[in-house]
């Protein structure tokens, strides 16, 4: 376990908001060099709308900027997924639709949380989430269903992020103790829902799901990939260069 | 600026039905707005459409030096803005090239024009953004140079181009805001901010400047262009405003324009300022810019790296719609 999050609310701020910010800074990474330029307005829209999320969040659990710029890899609660690099348009798009049907699933349930900063960010994230996933899903739909060159790298794509699903639905004591006190919901419960959703969309993008392969998690504890590192690097270079500055 | 003239127009051969040509001038003088159907001279089409896809092209090469910018702004608040500001140059790419659509040319073929550096964009594009303060010396400068030559073009003869600007216009104030928002916090800021807000200014302002255009004594076309109203204000007339409106934004920022003959002059009631040097324009004009070249390589690879998805999104259309026929 680490130290810098005991209260299991805040630790479970800090794995949602770490989630928003880093997806949100690596789909910022397309900003201008999109496949056509209506994919490059709505990249930026997915990026703007986790920026926003990742802001309430962290905000939530303390100081937001703070908590961005100036924390090390070991405190960051994301899962690894969303670390991800973008690789082509379609590692993207992979990684856009598995995160983002399961946070969709995840922000419906947490409508009903015990914890009215929660459900309120709930109820205003659910929406944004909708758009995400049905994005994701239409272009899933048409790469896997488009050419035998898009057909490949969606394969591809989808094989790279496969490994990272299980963390999405892994219960540590943190999260045991923030679905305890009624915060948070039990992702074990929707993994079901979960998986049929995936496979509906792959079956109509006419692509195989690829098989399970070995998990890897760590994420929500700190131990991430070797690519969190040097997104953060990047991220937090001018904070951490001029620790006095205002901006 | 984004819609000066940058590329020579050849001789242009009036032989137009004088009928025609007579009852579309006595329309455009009377501020009456030409639409995609009108009849409408050659020239007219021929000149509108490069000037507004130059503009088109501005918006997008322009998203260039600021996307540099987005992985590392400083706050969350100011990477949103600037996802923002950046995300809207993309939708104003979108609106011109469709109003330049409804010229005739397809949108396919004036990325292409831009790619194979037949089409020119606004020289500005062509300096590297070093600091965070040139993110506010952008918005500030550039996109405040940018308010003053688009103004006026809400007004322009061409429907489409007009409507198109009126949206733009909209942002852009709010962008050039938001730059020296950032201005404010970099001047007033350490020793370090306030030196990477002069430097700013220091490599900035003469580029600035210079997106109005060559001086009017060197811009053949003005006289014509303006008669159609695609252009309301000569180059150094906006230049001019420009200065006026910005020197004392400089001033209350503390910082120190760069350019040793400027001067208040009492009598015209505006500012003298120095000689610009054109040679560099001139070169920047060529393509010789600072980044010239990477600003080219970074739009064709997100073209060429973008070929399959296009190519895979269509063959996607053409298989629905065979599929939804059967
Ligand atoms: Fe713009
Ligand atoms: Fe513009
Ligand atoms: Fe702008």
């Amino acid at each position: 376990m680490a130290t810098i999050a005991v209260d299991p609310r805040e630790d479970y701020l800090l794995r949602l908001g770490d989630d928003a910010l880093v997806l949100g800074q690596r789909v910022s990474e397309w900003c201008g060099h999109g496949p056509v330029l209506e994919v490059d307005i709505s990249l930026a829209n997915l990026a703007l709308d986790l920026i926003g999320q990742a802001t309430l969040l962290l905000d939530e659990a303390g100081d937001g900027d703070q908590l961005a710029f100036h924390r090390d890899v070991l405190d960051f609660r994301n899962c690894l997924l969303v670390e991800q690099p973008n690789g082509d348009f379609a590692q993207t798009i992979a990684r856009h639709l598995l995160y983002t049907t399961w946070q969709h699933m995840l922000l419906q349930r947490l409508q009903q949380s015990s914890d009215k900063f929660l459900s309120e960010f709930a109820h205003k994230a659910v929406k944004e989430v909708a758009y995400h996933r049905d994005l994701a899903s239409e272009w899933t739909i048409r790469l896997g269903d488009g050419t035998e060159e898009s057909a490949r790298r969606m394969a591809e794509g989808l094989a790279w992020n496969w490994r990272l699903i299980p963390e999405l639905f892994e219960v540590d004591d943190a999260m045991q103790a923030a679905i305890d006190s009624g915060i948070a919901p039990d992702p074990r419960e929707f993994e079901e829902e979960y998986r049929a959703a995936i496979a509906s969309v792959l079956a109509e993008a006419r692509l195989e799901p690829p098989a399970d392969q070995r998990p890897i998690l760590g994420g929500r504890r700190g131990h991430h990939s070797e690519h969190l590192g040097h997104l953060l690097a990047v991220m937090q270079f001018l904070p951490r260069t001029y620790p006095d500055a205002k901006w | 600026m984004y819609t000066t003239e940058l590329q020579k127009t050849g001789k242009i051969e009036n032989l137009e039905d004088p009928q025609l040509l007579d009852a579309f001038e006595a329309r455009v003088a009377a501020d009456e707005f030409i639409e995609p159907k009108d009849w409408m001279p050659e020239a007219y089409r021929r000149t509108l459409t490069r000037q507004i896809s130059q503009h088109a092209h501005s918006e997008i090469v322009g998203m260039l030096p600021e996307g540099n910018w987005i992985t590392r702004a400083p706050s969350l608040r100011r990477k949103a803005i600037l996802l923002a500001k950046v995300q809207d140059e993309a939708g104003h790419g979108l609106y011109l090239y469709c109003a330049a659509e409804t010229l005739g040319t397809s949108r396919e073929q004036m990325v292409e024009a831009l790619h194979s550096g037949k089409a020119k964009y606004s020289t500005i594009f062509n300096y590297p953004t070093l600091t965070w303060a040139d993110i506010g010396a952008i918005g500030w400068l550039v996109d405040g140079a940018a308010i003053m030559n688009q103004v006026p073009l809400q007004r322009t003869s061409y429907g489409p181009y007009a409507r198109a600007m009126v949206r733009i216009c909209k942002e852009e104030s709010f962008h050039q805001r938001q730059g020296y928002e950032i201005m404010i916090a970099m001047a007033n800021g350490t020793p370090e901010q306030k030196r990477m807000a002069q430097d700013a200014l220091d490599r900035w302002w003469w580029p600035s400047l210079m997106m109005f255009g060559p001086p009017d004594e060197n811009s053949p076309n003005t006289a014509q262009s303006m008669r159609w109203r695609i252009k309301r204000d000569t180059n150094d007339e906006l230049r001019q405003k420009f200065v006026d409106v910005t020197v004392p934004q400089a001033e209350f920022l503390g910082l120190t324009v760069p350019d040793p003959d400027l001067a208040w002059n009492e009598e015209k009631g505006g500012y003298d300022f120095g000689e610009i040097d054109w040679e560099e324009f001139y070169a920047v004009v060529r393509g010789e810019g600072p980044v010239a070249k990477e600003r080219m390589k970074a739009r064709r690879e997100a073209w060429d790296d973008g070929a399959w998805v296009r190519e895979a999104a269509d063959a996607h259309e053409a298989k629905r719609k065979q599929r939804k026929a059967a």
